[in-house]
């Protein structure tokens, strides 16, 4: 799935660096991504996923990094399957 | 008296940029219908303003000093264009609570567009006395 989530971030993030680069934990907010960006980074993840992060989802811990975006994305994935 | 501050600026080609990637979807997660009505000029969507209108949403967002694990959705956060041009904001949802837990009093926005960037200051009365300077002598 982190793979994944890398080719996308590097689609839509508008990092300042190579997204392979970073770790990751690593911040994406710190790496360039700006707030606009992220709805791009969002959009891009529900097309690629087949989700969508409900309100409560729609804070900025849940993009800061390619760890948390994973977690998020498995989150709701297991619930969709529920 | 005291007051807080908060100032963004949004990219008006990354707007344009997600309208044609997203279209409806992107218009719909992060604009309200009636910001989505007086976006339009002359018909047609205006990327101008609704980067202005991105800007003062994460211009309020730093104002009310949204934490990372705190929820608060685009459409909380409302900028409303009144009679005379210019524009208001309103609070809903969490971004009410808060404004309301902070004790904040009245809102003030302003927004500009300009060589390709939005940008958008929001400042809010609050209770606490945020003077650090003092009158001794």
């Amino acid at each position: 799935m982190n793979a994944e989530i890398r080719k996308i971030v590097a689609e839509h993030a508008r990092l300042a660096v190579d997204v392979d680069s970073l770790a990751d934990d690593a911040d994406l907010y710190q790496a360039g991504m700006t707030s606009h960006a992220s709805v791009n980074l969002m959009l891009a993840l529900e097309d690629a996923f087949d989700v969508e992060f409900p309100d409560s989802m729609l804070k900025r811990e849940v993009f800061e990094s390619v760890a948390a975006i994973a977690g998020a994305l498995g989150q709701l994935q297991q619930e969709a399957a529920a | 008296m005291g007051l807080r501050a908060g100032i963004d600026m949004a990219s008006v080609e990354a707007v344009s940029e997600s309208l044609r990637e997203h279209g409806d979807r992107y218009l719909q997660r992060v604009y309200t219908a009636r910001e989505i009505d007086d976006s339009h000029r002359g018909g047609t969507l205006d990327p101008q303003r609704l980067a202005a209108r991105f800007a003062a949403k994460e211009a309020a967002m730093k104002m009310l000093r949204v934490a990372g694990d705190e929820a608060v959705p685009w459409h909380a956060i409302e900028v409303v264009r009144q009679p005379g041009g210019w524009v208001a904001l309103e609070l809903h949802g969490r971004a009410a609570e808060l404004a309301a837990e902070a004790g904040l009093g009245e809102l003030a926005v302003s927004i500009a567009h300009e060589c390709g960037y939005a940008s958008a200051v929001v400042i809010a009365e609050t209770r606490e006395d945020s003077r650090y300077w003092t009158h001794e002598r």
